[in-house]
């Protein structure tokens, strides 16, 4: 029985086809501040192979490889930004799943404020159009003391 | 045979729509009562007949008809029954079936509840509801048939996807397509209205429930689906600014801004514009919804496999229907009577706000899900837009929302005073202060989390002011207190709860910043330490299921030495379709969890684990329930009972009898 169990077990790690996890403890790096820089980093790039993925999520070899490369470069010293600069001289800016800031984003960076902006425009411009509150005419000295003698002068 | 007859009453249904479209349209222009009540009975045949269909195709995933190209591709004689019956919706065909089965539902609905609605908005509303459903019948029968055949039927079929083999597809399905579909019905009652060129009180008394319903079925939609990816993706994350989560929540930000509008419009006629906007709004971001998942336009984890045929097709749709009912608004919207006049500071004002905020959520949301097609279109260049993006521009959006909530709730219609307002909320802001300073002080942790925590305690709080001092205002004594609660409409503490959820899902959310995570190797018999527990994990057994074999880790969970839960995460192998899953093992410990997940198991049984210490992490979907429970609350309000008047039936009068 317990050697059935033992073939069984064997066979089905065999079979299962080992997918490669999200960071596997072998990558870790041992110096935690560099450690958590390249957790932060992974989490910017995109797995190239996958469907919508940060690299730090995906199982695929391409992910398992970049990652490494960061901790590589963050080994050897270099900062944030020449990692990123690297990445996106091999691969693009496609990488970045934070969109860079230039001239073919400014459109989609300036997106909020320019509805904001044209959302508040319209509304102002339509209470514009809107007829104000007309201001009530004050009662007349006549009205106001046949008003209190009605309410029987207590002023309530 | 069923099969057939369910592919026939498909066909029949399309051409009972194309009537359902023209005859109550034109009776509601002639004024014609006997076209006009052709459109009750014609959408509830039209809801039985697509019920049937859908019926069929169920019944041949059941019985693992392979002839059926549907159930080859999708099913497995020895899938669980469960999944045979929830994996109909599995698929792009099958799910487009219900689509259109929510869609007639719907419409059958309006049919039964509405018998005191004026005749002519009932038969407006019918016949566009009409058009959508034929709109979509004719796309299935023509691109998408899930009763397509196959002429040599295989012994076995490819069985569903491992990832969708899971309770979660019994559950968010059919409350996103409830919610998405539900929103239909809006769009129906807004084209209906800007027909007939008359949108007053009336309409909105109407509309009300069913933004309700809509909107309370895609929160617990979109929160259940966010759940199941928390649980089934194996590493705890539960929203990702996915093309098609986001094509969700864009549908539930408009239908938010709605469901306030049509508050407005029932009580003071005004904010017209802004309703029948919103309402062509949300459903148009449904249907761009479904163009996203089904086109294969964009990339995602969630995206049906579909050809650019079916893309074109929707593409025709949306322009037809969006197009269309957005120039109607336009060429009709000067003809709307103006409603009532209010002061920027008021109620209205501070919905106006709120729209004017959301709808900016929703633009941006919608910019950054497809500006990377639209560059690509136009440049050729190809950039990402993700979770970064999104976070940094969304979230400073919504958090002026969070301090407006207890603001709107307290400033009275037509004209305010912002002091008093904020006089009566002090004790909301100073209870945020004290709460902020205890959490910095007893977890610290990152500055955002405690910011966010604070202001999450001054939206609950302040959503339960105004129902505290309607409560007890007048003293506190018990007898009173059960007096007035019971004098409160329902609808107040409907919306003290459905604000009250966001504010807890917020806390949920900025206590993702307290949690911890470990990686790393065990043997069976090694512990690991993560935030106040300690983890055993004991052993790899391996296990089989009906379709799938797995090896589970059991691991139990102590905290300072008591046994406080054991779980079991296991990695799985379906053969059928080749492919491994994880199943994480999740012990919910007050209101935070243990959540690990295991992988790569080694021939002497050690493991990658990956294990996470989550605080309050439940918060984030009890917060959704408690908008959901605020939602039905509100909808069971007696007033939407209360109908308009009928004329009553002529009492006999007494016949006279001659004086005994």
């Amino acid at each position: 029985m317990i050697f059935v169990r033992m073939v069984s077990m064997a066979c089905l790690l065999c079979l299962a086809p080992l997918a490669a996890r999200a960071v596997e403890p072998d990558e870790i790096m041992p110096d935690p501040r560099l450690e958590a820089r390249a957790r932060a980093l992974s989490s910017e790039l995109r797995c190239m192979v996958c469907q919508n993925e940060s690299i730090d999520e995906s199982h695929a070899d391409l992910a398992r490889d970049l990652r490494l490369l960061v901790r590589e470069r963050l080994q050897a010293g270099d900062s944030d930004e020449q990692i990123r600069a690297f990445l996106v001289r091999r691969y693009g800016d496609f990488i970045l799943l934070k969109p860079p800031f230039k001239l073919e984003t400014w459109l989609l960076w300036g997106a909020p404020f320019l509805v904001l902006l044209t959302g508040a425009g319209i509304i102002l411009v339509a209470r514009r159009r809107q007829p104000r509150f007309a201001p009530a005419n004050p009662l007349s000295e006549a009205e106001r003391a046949n008003l209190d003698a009605m309410l029987g002068d207590d002023g309530s | 045979m069923i099969v057939e007859t369910g592919h026939y009453a498909l066909v029949l249904a399309l051409a009972l729509a194309l009537v359902n479209s023209i005859l109550p349209v034109w009776g509601s222009i002639k004024g014609d009562r006997q076209l006009m009540a052709v459109a009750p009975p014609a959408a509830l045949m039209g809801f039985g007949l697509v019920a049937y269909a859908y019926l069929a195709l169920t019944m041949a995933h059941v019985q693992s008809d392979f002839s059926l190209i549907n159930v080859v591709e999708n099913s497995h004689s020895a899938k669980p029954l469960i999944y045979k019956i929830t994996g109909v919706w599995g698929n792009h065909e099958g799910s487009m079936l219900l689509w259109v089965l929510v869609l007639s539902l719907f419409a059958a609905a309006v049919a039964v509840f509405s018998r005191s609605m004026p005749e002519d908005l009932r038969a407006n509303v019918l016949a566009v509801q009409s058009w959508i459903a034929a709109a979509f019948l004719l796309f299935i029968l023509l691109t998408s048939n899930p009763f397509a055949r196959l002429a040599v039927a295989p012994a076995e079929g490819n069985d569903l996807n491992p990832l969708l083999q899971d309770p979660g597809l019994a559950i968010h399905p059919p409350l996103l397509y409830l919610g998405y579909v539900g929103l239909s019905i809006t769009y129906s009652f807004a084209a209906a209205a800007l027909i007939s060129g008359r949108i007053d009180a009336v309409f909105a008394r109407y509309v009300r429930p069913w933004t309700l319903i809509a909107w309370i079925a895609l929160t617990l939609g979109i929160a259940m689906g966010s759940y199941w990816a928390y649980y089934t993706l194996g590493w705890g994350g539960f929203w990702f600014w996915d093309p098609v989560e986001n094509a969700s929540l864009m549908p539930w930000l408009a239908a938010t801004a709605l469901l306030h509008c049509t508050a407005v419009m029932e009580k003071r006629e005004a904010l017209k514009l802004w309703t029948i906007f919103l309402a062509i709004l949300a459903f148009s971001l449904s249907l761009v919804g479904t163009f996203l998942v089904r086109s294969g336009v964009l990339t995602s984890v969630h995206a049906f496999a579909s050809d650019p045929t079916r893309g074109v097709f929707i593409l025709l749709i949306l322009v037809i229907f969006i197009g269309g009912s957005f120039a109607l608004f336009a060429l009709r919207a000067g003809a709307l009577k103006q409603g009532g006049l209010f002061s920027p500071v008021s109620r209205e004002g501070a919905l106006v706000l709120n729209n004017l905020l959301l709808t900016t959520c929703c633009a941006t949301v919608f910019i950054g899900t497809l500006y990377p097609l639209a560059l690509e279109a136009v440049t050729g260049e190809k950039i990402s837009v993700g979770p970064p993006f999104f976070n940094l521009t969304f979230v400073p959006l919504f958090i002026p929302l969070f301090i407006l909530m207890p603001f709107g709730q307290l400033l009275p219609w037509k004209r305010g005073d912002l002091a008093g307002v904020a006089q009566r909320l002090a004790i909301a802001f100073a209870g945020a202060l004290i709460f902020t300073a205890v959490v910095a002080a007893w977890r610290g942790g990152p500055a955002v989390s405690v910011i966010l925590s604070g202001i999450a305690f001054y939206v609950i709080a302040g959503s339960f002011v105004d129902l505290g001092r309607r409560v007890f205002g007048g003293g506190i004594s018990a007898g009173l207190v059960s007096q007035r609660v019971r004098g409160l409409p329902r609808h107040a503490f409907g919306t003290a709860f459905a604000h009250a959820g966001i504010g807890v899902t917020l806390l949920g959310l900025a206590a993702t910043g307290w949690g911890a995570e470990k990686i790393t190797t065990l043997k069976p018999g090694e512990q690991v330490e993560i935030g106040p527990y300690e983890l055993t994990f004991e052993s790899i057994v391996p296990r089989n299921g009906p379709n799938y074999s797995e090896l589970v880790g059991r691991t139990v969970i102590r905290a300072k030495g008591v046994v406080a839960a054991t779980i079991e995460p296991a990695t799985r192998f379906y053969p059928a379709r080749g492919m491994n899953r994880s199943e994480a093992g999740i012990a919910t410990l007050g209101l935070g969890q243990v959540y690990m997940s295991i992988a790569d198991a080694a021939p002497n049984g050690a493991v990658n684990a990956r294990i996470f210490w989550k605080p309050l992490v439940a918060l984030i979907w009890i917060g959704a329930l408690v908008m959901a429970f605020g939602g039905c609350l509100s909808l069971s309000d007696r007033s939407f009972r209360v109908g308009i008047a009928r004329r009553a039936r002529k009492v006999q009068a007494p016949s006279p009898q001659p004086a005994e």
